[in-house]
């Protein structure tokens, strides 16, 4: 077998860092044929949310400006497994990088990039097919999006977005704790962060400085985004932050600054050497 | 290409904050020979096989893998090079033979090619029955064989082998090494660390013995044995005779005997004393010995004579020696090879 040697120039490098990134994603879904249980409990959470929060604490919250708790709930879960989906890519990049995988990987003639990419690309399927559990959760408790096809596409795509710029930032992280335990140990820590927002209860009643902190939360804005873009309740009043009151741009935003930050982030600690 | 060897370390340094983990190492592994790294733990393997498989940066120093620089070229190397062991694993949630495939393909490998590379491989090392297994459910031994030849797939011409066998049975550990017999014997270059000195022993073509991050010792296995010369071994019929044999002895060799339960036992400077003039010498002074011979030293031995001079450890070998009979206690070495 001819040695193979990285090509010079720079389309040929992009290829390959194209084809290796596909071949991460194909790792991916193999794993997901090899344990399909693991794909289900993960899958069984977000509907067992929608039956807990729409049911149980929807019984006793009332919606700003009326309307039904199970719709004023939905835009919030979809934000909410949004953030907590981050934690999943940080679990499978500490994994790889506790068990070796990682220094094989660096070993192999591949491109720098591929590995971070190839694993961010992967949570995108584990998104959508969240993203279809879940709305299908929420049409059968009533949910529906009232607003027509582009904006409910629209909605969609806003987190999937965010899903894929948060993605990097548990890349980050996976790579910074390079282990599964303490991977494990920041899962409890994602739920605060998704609570302390417009997602389940609106703002209003909160303390100052936890109605803020609450507003400026990006879980709020991917909440208040969905609501707008899905025409279901809890539309902001009009003083609200500047984050909720244009959630879209917000959400964009946020988005944005998470990828720019963590894509550089994440592919110079990769290919950092020598720790 | 030249002549050079087709593994060169000159002068690595490498400090983790006020550790010293490489020190000035030297190595040259010539093409086609496998060459074993011993050395306590911490003594810098590790490290120089990290930098050698460009996964980790020297401080200063140069290495080449095939006449590429590791630092400058890591591509040239990375394609020439496979690293199995300690630090390179494989995913345990696919199987042996989607492991393989993944691995084919993140080489380049067109679809096919890497299919038939997986299959091949996992015929050659007796995977196949567990091919479609996932890897989790797989032995120690069976594991180890599948991160080697995961290594194995662009057949590599230098092959890091970081302590390949540590943690397996006897049986394991002797189909590891078969399949490493195999591969050199189809050319391949090995670099091999290990803990275990057999290992070496029968794997080895040379060897470089490191501590505090540097190359102390080099040579075959044999010529390492020789320089510290043979040894001679007395079992006491009676221990109540061991004062008067241990006096007899030192006045033969001039070294310390040491004993350990009814076995004297005594380093030899080469041609200082026959085996016969031993046995005459003993007789005559009425010691009456089940057993007396000439013992090759183990590598064990070397081993800790080595290290343990660069440690401070009091003057005579005896003592140094004597520590050695309680683990290689009385072993005769056989050359595989």
């Amino acid at each position: 077998m001819t040695a193979v040697t990285a090509p010079a120039s720079h389309t040929g490098r992009l290829r390959w860092a194209l084809a290796d990134g596909l071949t991460l994603i194909g790792r991916e879904i193999s794993r997901i044929r090899q344990e399909p249980g693991e794909l289900i409990a993960a899958l069984i959470f977000p509907a067992v949310m929608v039956v807990l929060f729409g049911y149980v604490f929807g019984s006793a919250i009332s919606v700003p400006g009326g309307g039904n708790y199970r719709e004023y709930l939905m835009p919030g879960l979809f934000a909410m497994v949004t953030f907590t989906g981050t934690l999943a890519v940080t679990m499978r990049v500490a994994t790889d990088a506790s068990r070796g995988v990682m220094d094989r990987f660096r070993s192999m003639p591949m491109a720098r990039s591929a590995v971070p990419f190839g694993q961010t690309g992967a949570e995108i399927l584990n998104g959508v097919l969240g993203m279809v559990i879940m709305a299908g959760a929420g049409l059968l408790v009533g949910w529906r999006a009232h607003n027509g096809i582009w904006q409910t596409a629209e909605a969609f795509l806003l987190l999937a977005l965010m899903r894929y710029a948060l993605s990097w930032a548990g890349c980050y992280l996976g790579l910074v704790v390079k282990n599964e335990q303490t991977a494990d140990q920041l899962i409890p820590l994602v739920f605060p962060i998704t609570m302390l927002s417009n997602s389940f209860v609106p703002t209003g009643g909160m303390p100052r400085v936890l109605q803020v902190i609450a507003d400026w939360n990006p879980v709020s804005a991917l909440t208040a985004a969905c609501r707008d873009l899905f025409g279901n309740p809890g539309a902001p009043t009009g003083d609200a932050a500047w984050p909720v009151a244009h959630p879209v741009a917000a959400t964009l935003g946020w988005a944005l600054v998470l990828l720019a930050v963590f894509v550089p982030l994440s592919v110079r600690t990769y290919r950092r050497r020598g720790r | 290409m030249t002549d050079e060897p087709i593994v060169v370390a000159e002068a690595l340094r490498k400090r983790f904050g006020d550790t010293r983990a490489l020190d000035g190492l030297d190595l040259a592994v010539p093409a086609g020979t496998v060459c074993g790294v011993l050395g306590p733990n911490g003594a810098g393997k590790t490290t120089a096989v990290r930098i050698l498989a460009t996964l980790a940066d020297a401080d200063s120093g140069h290495a080449r893998i095939a006449g590429h620089d590791v630092a400058r070229r890591p591509d040239q190397v990375r394609a020439r090079i496979g690293l199995a062991g300690q630090y390179a694993a494989v995913d345990e949630k696919l199987t042996g033979r989607g492991n393989l495939r993944m691995f084919g393909r993140l080489y380049h490998l067109p679809r096919r090619e890497a299919r038939r590379r997986a299959d091949e491989l996992l015929e050659r090392f007796g995977l196949m029955d567990a091919a479609d297994r996932q890897v989790a459910g797989y032995s120690g031994g069976m594991r180890r064989r599948l991160d080697l030849i995961a290594s194995l797939i662009l057949r590599p011409q230098v092959l890091f082998l970081d302590e390949p066998t540590t943690g397996l049975d006897p049986r394991s550990r002797g189909e590891i090494w078969d399949a490493i017999r195999g591969l050199v014997a189809e050319g391949t270059t090995v670099l091999l660390t290990t803990q275990y000195l057999d290992e070496a022993d029968r794997l080895a073509d040379d060897i470089a013995v490191i501590d505090h991050g540097r190359v102390i010792a080099t040579g075959t296995p044999d010529e390492l044995k020789a320089s510290i010369g043979d040894r001679l071994d007395v079992v006491l019929d009676d221990p109540a005779m061991a004062g008067a044999a241990a006096d007899l002895l030192h006045t033969l060799t001039g070294a310390y005997p040491v004993l350990d339960g009814d076995r004297l036992s005594v380093p030899l400077t080469p041609g200082t004393l026959r085996l016969a003039d031993a046995v005459r010498e003993l007789d005559r002074a009425g010691v009456t010995a089940g057993d007396v011979g000439l013992r090759r030293p183990t590598l064990d031995e070397v081993f800790l004579r080595l290290t343990a001079t660069r440690t401070d450890t009091p003057d005579t070998g005896a003592v140094d020696t004597g520590a050695v009979e309680t683990t290689g206690a009385g072993r005769r070495k056989e050359t595989v090879r």
